[in-house]
């Protein structure tokens, strides 16, 4: 029987049009990504300085997330720990109810998509605002993003055209992108001047300063967070680091790791509230700190790594089994190669092991991830995990596989078993040409030798002394 | 790395059943080149499979026979790069904290991969007798990534006088084959096959070549079933065609 992630990977393979999208946008990054870093000595000192600092933070995690809460309530943010979803969900759908907020403005944030805040703040009768132009459209077309950098990177202008069109209808048609940018600009106005209450997610929280820093290009960022009267930002808690000048770096790869952009247009740096003599800016800052599963990955020394991710994307844009099934063939939030290994350890191996099957182990990921997360290394961890686990379940079909594999070692491990199997083999070999079940469902049957290299050999005269 | 006086041959279970002649074929060029070419007999399989599926000790219980059949200290010649990427690498990270640790280390430090000695440690000369034709090679995620030895097949081709290479688009991307990869996301790794199989058609070569024969087995077959014309060699078997009188075709 086929899982549902072969299912719904079969949906998206099906789907021609999202596939040559993701493929055009996909080739697209990877050349701008490569122009981004012309010096590739320079690319591997930055990728050393960016993986030190985020080892250091997080081998000091705990110490650096007090010193971040102690700088952030210095500053006059107010700071939230939760444990999970639903405790984040709550903290957020409390802050908002205390100032009788209906609505609020969303800057893009995949820790929202985490937790399932739209769907559960619109259970509460608060409108979640998208206000990035990718959430926008995911969010009118019901849908859920397909990449963490760029949300609705599966669709075309045309769909993203008609898709206003029916949301919009008395707005002229457009396909061009400046066309369809101003018209979501205009439409955001008017719900940045309503709302009271603003939402965003964080790329990196300075430990040092207190300081909260978010990249984006669009300006609706800022907009989101400093228009309303309240701001709250919600991050992982991995996200800390210490010092103010590791910012340079991290930022850096981040920005030309994702979009091949030097800099991104809006670089935000948030150090707490309006100031008594300050004009603008929210009234309250409020900041929430979501575990979610991330402390026990963090005890994992191996696994810990996952955790050095500054979500740049880069890892997705070059993996070719995204490039066919896009993220929304993964079914998950954070799709590509770090959520194959994030994913598996977020909702655990029962729920989303296959994920870490979904790999060719190219390494396509790791040669470019800004951090240096060895995530092949990472997914073989993680089947092994898979694997011991079978081993202590005895599922039906996992026991299947475990004794298979058993076998198999069996004959590799014994010379004589294994000329008995090979002569066997390449005897009957007529025999191999039958269906090699999904093997030969699109390729011709393999063709097996009459004669082993061990009998040629032999043969030829090669000694084994 | 100098010329060794001999070298061990680890042929890889793909080849010793499904591409002999590419074993033998590359056995004949080092032996050419005057060295001495042992093939232990008790080899089997490096435990790649077992290792990528997870199945660690079943992938050392394999490992370990070879650790006994390549013990010594000449080079090991491995005419694949992911199998040879497999020793290289991941055998100290499979032995580590058990007894055989240290002979891992050993063994892992004496591979060499196929291509990489012929041009690296031999500079071998290769004197082209073929005639003029258009080739595309495919390289490995392994020869690409992992053990950085890609260059070393194209600069192998190059020395060819009469071939002239061609770069399928997309070459950079892998053919998705990933061993049980292919088994347990059939649907995937077909997808990825097909458009590697395509891009290959395109360029119009009559024969594609690589020094892994697993990517060759997937493009391969793909290609055949969906009746593209191109032939899939392994590079050593190429070489030595179109190097050696007697074998020329
Ligand atoms: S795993 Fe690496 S490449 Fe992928 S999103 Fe995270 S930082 Fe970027």
């Amino acid at each position: 029987m086929r899982s549902e992630f072969r299912l719904r990977a079969e949906r998206s393979l099906a789907s021609q049009r999202a596939r040559g999208n993701i493929r055009r946008a996909m080739d697209g990054l990877i050349l701008k990504r490569r122009a981004a870093f012309p010096d590739l000595d320079e690319l591997e000192r930055l990728r050393d300085q960016g993986q030190a600092i985020r080892d250091q933070a997080l081998a000091n995690l705990p110490e650096l997330l007090e010193r971040l809460e102690r700088r952030c309530a210095t500053n006059g943010m107010h700071v939230h720990w939760a444990e999970d979803a639903a405790e984040a969900n709550r903290l957020i759908l409390d802050i908002i109810r205390r100032h009788g907020g209906h609505a609020v403005l969303k800057g893009k944030s995949m820790v929202s998509e985490e937790i399932g805040l739209n769907a559960f703040l619109a259970g509460h009768d608060i409108e979640p605002i998208e206000t990035d132009l990718g959430e926008l459209i995911i969010q009118l077309a019901r849908e859920h993003p397909s990449h963490i950098v760029a949300p609705a990177v599966h669709k075309d202008r045309r769909e993203v055209a008609e898709l206003f069109a029916r949301h919009f209808p008395e707005e002229p048609y457009g396909e061009d992108i400046e066309h369809l940018t101003a018209l979501a600009r205009r439409m955001m106005r008017e719900r940045f001047r309503a709302t009271r209450i603003g939402l965003s997610g964080v790329n990196f929280a300075v430990a040092e300063t207190g300081t909260l820093c978010l990249v984006e290009n669009e300006g609706n960022g800022r907009l989101s967070t400093t228009a309303p009267d309240v701001h709250i930002a919600i991050t992982g808690i991995e996200k800390v680091i210490a010092r103010l000048e590791d910012l340079a770096p991290l930022l850096t790869l981040l920005t030309r790791s994702a979009t091949g952009q030097p800099i991104t247009t809006y670089v935000n740096l948030i150090s707490g509230p309006r100031k008594p003599n300050e004009l603008d800016g929210p009234h309250e800052v409020h900041l929430i700190l979501l575990d979610n599963g991330r402390s026990r990955i963090h005890a994992d020394p191996e696994l810990r790594a996952t955790l050095r991710c500054i979500r740049c994307g880069a890892c997705m844009n070059h993996c070719p089994v995204y490039h066919r099934i896009g993220g929304h063939g993964y079914g998950t939030v954070y799709p590509g190669p770090i959520g194959a290994i994030l994913e598996p350890q977020l909702q655990g191996l029962e729920r989303q092991g296959e994920l870490a099957q979904a790999s060719t182990l190219c390494g396509a990921c790791g040669e470019v991830c800004p951090v240096r997360i060895p995530i092949p290394d990472l997914l073989n961890r993680l089947r092994f995990e898979q694997a011991q686990g079978r081993a202590l379940r005895h599922g039906r079909r996992s026991g299947r596989e475990r004794f298979l594999w058993r076998l198999w070692s069996l004959i590799h491990a014994s010379p004589a078993s294994y000329r008995r199997i090979s002569g066997f083999v390449t005897r009957l070999r007529i025999l191999a040409r039958i269906r090699l079940g999904p093997w030969t469902r699109t390729r011709a049957a393999p063709r097996i030798a009459a004669r082993s290299l061990h009998v040629l050999a032999q043969r030829e005269g090669f000694r084994d002394d | 790395m100098t010329k060794p006086e001999s070298i061990l041959f680890f042929g890889t279970c793909l080849i010793d059943m499904a591409n002999p002649e590419a074993g033998l074929a590359g056995m004949r060029l080092i032996e050419r080149a005057g060295i001495r070419v042992r093939f232990p007999q008790g080899q089997t399989c490096c435990g790649q499979p077992a290792y990528n599926a997870g199945y660690r000790e079943e992938a050392r219980r394999v490992a370990r026979l070879q650790l006994d059949v390549l013990a010594g200290d000449e080079p090991i010649l491995v005419p694949s790069a992911s199998c040879a990427g497999m020793m290289r690498t991941h055998y100290p990270r499979l032995f580590e904290g058990t007894p055989d640790a240290a002979r891992a280390g050993q063994v892992a430090g004496r591979v060499v991969e196929f291509c990489d000695f012929l041009h690296r440690v031999l500079r071998i000369e290769l004197n082209d007798l073929g005639p003029p034709i258009r080739v595309a090679v495919h390289h490995s995620c392994s020869a690409r990534r992992q053990l950085l030895v890609a260059d070393a097949a194209t600069a192998l081709l190059r020395r060819l006088a009469n071939v002239s290479l061609v770069e399928p688009d997309h070459a950079h991307e892998c053919c998705g084959f990933g061993g049980t990869f292919a088994i347990k996301e059939p649907e995937i790794s077909s997808a990825m096959a097909g458009d590697k199989a395509a891009a290959v058609a395109a360029t119009e070569v009559p024969l594609l070549v690589s020094q892994d024969w697993g990517c060759l087995l997937n493009i391969g077959g793909t290609a055949k079933q969906a009746g593209y014309a191109y032939r899939v060699k392994h590079i050593a078997e190429f070489l030595w065609e179109r190097t050696e009188v007697a074998h020329e075709k």
